[in-house]
């Protein structure tokens, strides 16, 4: 396997979200990890990636208020009311 | 339709409240993140939100189960979020316009972090990432962490918004961010990487300022 068929670290920063989500054929994923188990520094890249995706998981404080969640039990009640008596 | 689904339908069309808290618990969150890709403002989300359950109730006898129940919900919203949007003349995310056969980009890394043309390896690390185990805002995930992610997500374009607050953020499937969004999965694959691709930059940025 000669030097042409290696990925460049430049093209390994490109195929990250391919390679996470699995999107790449068998010989690329070969390729891939092949480049991979020589250089540190796209393995550390690979590791950054996934620490970006687990940080990115952590903003989910968002919720709806009480207030919201109050209106809304007291549409579901009205909805409920429309619903039978239109039946 | 999976029977999860259809304990829900049935249940709610039976009125029962419990039901419905349960439903608006588990994704009032997601329905409000999403919103916020459009509308930008939370209180306007909190409306869209409270908007699109009442939506839900109002056709829940037309709903068929051709698409599960948490992917109608998501459609209810887009629809909603996106005619509030256009009210209050935003510009609309339309991912399904996004072509990533056509669009280039710009590198996830800067050029200059890598060697010349000229040099030994040329494209390979001139300036490598280091490691970030060693930083402790990152570990514990500090609330400025979380602040700097959440300004980096801020910045992108919409489409790239879209994209990552549904996947990284609500953890869709990669499946269900198409469906929804009507995209391919090509076009949401590189949505998704621009958008991871920015994140870590900024991150980048901000653990080596730290240092």
């Amino acid at each position: 396997m000669g030097i042409e068929d290696e990925i460049t670290c430049k093209e390994i920063v490109e195929l990250v979200t391919d390679y996470l989500e699995s999107a790449m054929s068998e010989p690329d994923r070969a390729r891939f990890d092949r480049h991979l188990s020589t250089c540190r520094g796209c393995v550390i890249y690979l590791e950054q990636m996934r620490e970006t995706i687990r940080l990115t998981g952590t903003l989910t404080e968002d919720s709806l208020s009480l207030v919201a969640k109050s209106n809304l039990m007291s549409a579901f009640h009205d909805w409920k009311r429309e619903a039978t008596s239109s039946t | 339709m999976s029977s999860e689904d259809q304990r829900v339908i049935t249940a709610l069309r039976s009125g029962d409240e419990d039901a419905f808290a349960v439903l608006v618990e588990r994704y009032s969150g997601q329905l409000q993140r999403l919103a916020y890709v459009y509308v930008k403002d939370r209180h306007v989300a909190e409306e869209v939100v409270q908007e699109t359950w009442i939506g839900l109730l109002q056709s829940i006898h037309r709903f068929e189960g051709r698409s599960s129940l948490k992917t109608w919900l998501f459609r209810i919203l887009l629809n909603v979020a996106r005619s509030r949007a256009r009210k209050e003349s935003r510009t609309i995310p339309f991912s399904s316009l996004f072509d990533a056969s056509k669009d280039a980009g710009e590198p996830s890394v800067d050029a200059d972090r890598f060697q010349p043309a000229s040099a030994r390896w040329p494209d390979h690390w001139a300036t490598p990432p280091s490691q970030w185990h060693q930083n402790p805002e990152l570990q514990a995930v500090s609330s400025e962490t979380r602040a700097h992610v959440k300004a980096a997500i801020d910045t992108l374009p919409d489409n790239q918004r879209e994209v990552i607050t549904l996947r990284d953020i609500d953890g869709l499937t990669s499946l269900e961010v198409c469906n929804l969004l009507t995209i391919s999965d090509t076009n949401q694959r590189v949505l998704l990487h621009r958008a991871r691709g920015k994140v870590r930059k900024a991150l980048e940025t901000y653990v080596g300022e730290a240092r």
